[in-house]
C-alpha cells in the first residue's frame, strides 16, 4: 500500500464518517458543521485526482459560499436542538424503489462503462486548460451560466429591496 | 524545499511532516515577536514603556505569558456545546496555518510549488470563517454569538474586494502562482507591481496610479478580514467583552491569539508578494556581487521577513491611532467604497495591460 494510498483512505473516511453524522445527528447546527467536514474531504479526494483547482473551487464555493449561508440560515432558526426531523417511517416502499433504481443506474454505470485504464500522466496544473476550454469550446455554455448568475443576482437583490413608501 | 529534504531522509512522511513544521515554527516565534511588538508600539504611541521588566525591554513577557497560560486550568462553561468548542480553536488555526503552505519565504523555502496558490490562500481562509462562527455559537453566550455573526458578515463581505484586487493582479501577471509573481518583481525595487511591474514601456506609467489604489484597498479589505482596528468589531472590547472567544481560556484562547497573529503575517505576506516584490531585494544581492550563490535565498528570506513586519506594524500603527467603525459604516465602506473602486480599477488594469 503506497503513501497516497492511506491519504486517500483517510479523506475517504473523513467524508463519509461526516456525511453519515450529517444525516443522523439530531442538532441541525451540528449536521451544519459536520458539513464542513465532508466537503474538505471530497476536496482532498480531488486533489489526489490531480484536479488542484477543482479542489480548491470545493473549497472557495462550498465551505466559503454554502456552509456559511446554510450557518446563517440555521442559526436564525428559533429551534435549533431536537428538531422533529421524520425518518424511516413516511413513503417507506417508493423511497426504497427510487432509491434502490438510483443505486442500480450509479453500479451500472460503474461496472459497464469502459474506462480508460492506461496510466495517464497526470497535468502538473489544471487551470490553464480548464480556461482554454472555457473560453473555447463551452463558451456558449460559459456565458449562460455567466447571465443566470447575474439573472438570479439580481433577484435577489429586487426581493430583498424596500418598498418606497 | 519538499524535494531537497525527500532526497535527505529518503521517506515521503517524514519529509513532509518536516516542512509542514517549518511555517508552524515561523508562525509560534512571530507570534510571541508580535504580541511583544505590539505592546511596545501601543505603549509607545501612548507615551508609556510597555512591559519592561521580563528580560530587556519586556521581549520575554509573551514567553512568561506562554507559560503561564499553558498551565491554566481549562474550564469549559456548562451551557457551552462540548464538542464545537473544543473544536473550534483547532479550525481557525488550521485555517490561518494552511495559509502558509504555499507562501514562499524565499526561492529555495517555500512548502508546495503548486500553480494556484493565490487562489488557494483565499479559499483556505474560509476555514477561519466557518471556525469563528462555530467558537461563537458553541460557547453560548450572547456575546459570543453576536461577534461570530459580525465576524463572518464583516470577513465574507471584504472577501469582495480582496478577490477583485487579487483578479486584476492574475490578470497583469497571468499566473497564480505566488513563487512566479515573486519571481517576475525581480532585480530592483522599480520593477515591483506597485511600480506597474518589470516590463519597461507606456503601460508602466499607466498603471503606476491605479496599482497604488489597489493596494490601498487592498490593504485596508486584508486588514477587514483579519478583525484588526478599525474594523474589529467582532471582538470590540468595549461592547462585545471580546467577541467570539469571550468563554475561552488557557491554551483555547492561545489558539485564537496564534490565529490572530498568524493571519496578520499571512496577509501582510500575500500584499507584499502581490504588490512590494515579495522575497526579492529592492536593491539586488548581495550575495550575487560577491560571488557567493548559497547566500542569495537568505537575504531573499531577509527582505520577505522585514517586508511583513513592515506592514505588521502598519497594522499595529494603525490600531492605535483610528477608532471602530460602527456596522453599518463597515458595510458602506465595503460595499459602496471598496467594491466599485476595485471594479473600476480591475476594467482599467485589464485595458491597459491588452495594449
Amino acid at each position: 500500500m503506497n503513501f497516497y494510498d492511506i491519504i486517500f483512505y483517510i479523506f475517504a473516511a473523513i467524508t463519509l464518517l461526516s456525511a453519515l453524522f450529517v444525516v443522523t445527528t439530531r442538532n441541525i447546527v451540528h449536521s451544519a458543521f459536520y458539513l464542513l467536514f465532508t466537503f474538505f474531504g471530497v476536496a482532498g479526494i480531488y486533489v489526489l485526482l490531480g484536479a488542484d483547482f477543482i479542489a480548491i473551487s470545493q473549497i472557495l464555493i462550498y465551505v466559503g459560499g454554502i456552509l456559511i449561508l446554510l450557518l446563517f440560515g440555521v442559526m436564525l432558526t428559533n429551534k435549533i436542538t431536537n428538531v422533529e426531523i421524520r425518518t424511516g417511517t413516511v413513503h417507506m416502499l417508493p423511497a426504497a424503489i427510487a432509491s434502490g433504481i438510483f443505486m442500480g443506474a450509479v453500479v451500472a454505470v460503474m461496472v459497464w462503462t469502459e474506462w480508460k485504464s492506461e496510466p495517464s500522466v497526470i497535468p502538473l496544473t489544471t487551470t490553464k486548460d480548464i480556461g482554454h476550454l472555457l473560453l473555447t469550446d463551452y463558451v456558449l455554455i460559459f456565458e449562460l451560466l455567466g447571465i443566470l448568475l447575474l439573472v438570479a443576482l439580481i433577484g435577489a437583490a429586487s426581493i430583498a429591496r424596500r418598498d418606497k413608501e | 524545499m519538499y524535494q531537497f529534504l525527500y532526497n535527505l531522509i529518503g521517506n515521503e512522511l517524514i519529509a513532509g511532516l518536516l516542512v509542514a513544521v517549518v511555517p508552524l515554527t515561523i508562525i509560534l516565534v512571530f507570534a510571541l515577536f508580535g504580541i511583544w511588538l505590539e505592546r511596545k508600539v501601543s505603549a509607545h504611541m501612548q507615551d508609556r514603556l510597555g512591559p519592561m521588566r521580563t528580560g530587556w525591554h519586556g521581549w520575554l513577557q509573551t514567553v512568561a505569558d506562554l507559560m503561564k497560560m499553558l498551565q491554566k486550568e481549562d474550564i469549559v462553561a456548562t451551557g457551552a456545546d462540548k464538542t464545537l468548542y473544543n473544536i473550534a480553536p483547532i479550525l481557525v488555526f488550521t485555517g490561518s496555518f494552511a495559509a502558509y503552505a504555499v507562501i514562499p519565504f524565499s526561492s529555495k523555502l517555500l512548502g508546495s510549488e503548486v500553480e494556484i496558490g493565490l487562489f488557494y490562500v483565499l479559499a483556505i481562509s474560509s476555514l477561519v470563517v466557518a471556525g469563528i462562527l462555530m467558537a461563537g455559537w458553541s460557547a453560548n453566550n450572547k456575546y459570543s454569538l453576536l461577534g461570530a455573526m459580525r465576524a463572518a458578515a464583516q470577513i465574507i463581505s471584504y472577501e469582495i474586494p480582496t478577490a477583485l484586487i487579487v483578479l486584476s493582479m492574475v490578470m497583469l501577471t497571468g499566473t497564480l502562482s505566488l513563487d512566479k509573481i515573486s519571481q517576475m518583481q525581480t532585480s530592483s525595487f522599480w520593477n515591483w507591481n506597485i511600480f506597474g511591474g518589470a516590463i519597461f514601456g507606456l503601460s508602466k506609467f499607466l498603471l503606476i496610479p491605479f496599482m497604488f489604489v489597489g493596494a490601498m484597498i487592498i490593504f485596508i479589505s486584508t486588514l477587514a478580514e483579519v478583525n484588526r482596528v478599525p474594523f474589529d468589531i467582532p471582538e470590540a472590547e468595549s461592547e462585545l467583552v471580546a467577541g467570539y472567544f469571550t468563554e475561552y481560556c488557557g491554551m483555547k484562547w492561545g489558539m485564537f491569539m496564534l490565529a490572530e497573529y498568524g493571519n496578520m503575517f499571512a496577509v501582510s505576506a500575500i500584499v507584499s508578494i502581490l504588490f512590494f516584490g515579495g522575497y526579492q531585494s529592492p536593491i539586488g544581492y548581495l550575495g550575487n556581487s560577491i560571488g557567493a550563490q548559497w547566500l542569495v535565498p537568505f537575504e531573499q528570506g531577509f527582505w520577505f521577513i522585514a517586508k511583513g513586519l513592515t506592514l505588521v506594524f502598519v497594522q499595529m500603527w494603525l490600531r492605535w491611532t483610528l477608532p471602530r467603525l460602527r456596522v453599518d459604516q463597515l458595510m458602506t465602506v465595503c460595499w459602496k467604497y471598496l467594491i466599485p473602486y476595485a471594479f473600476i480599477n480591475l476594467i482599467i488594469i485589464g485595458i491597459i495591460s491588452i495594449l
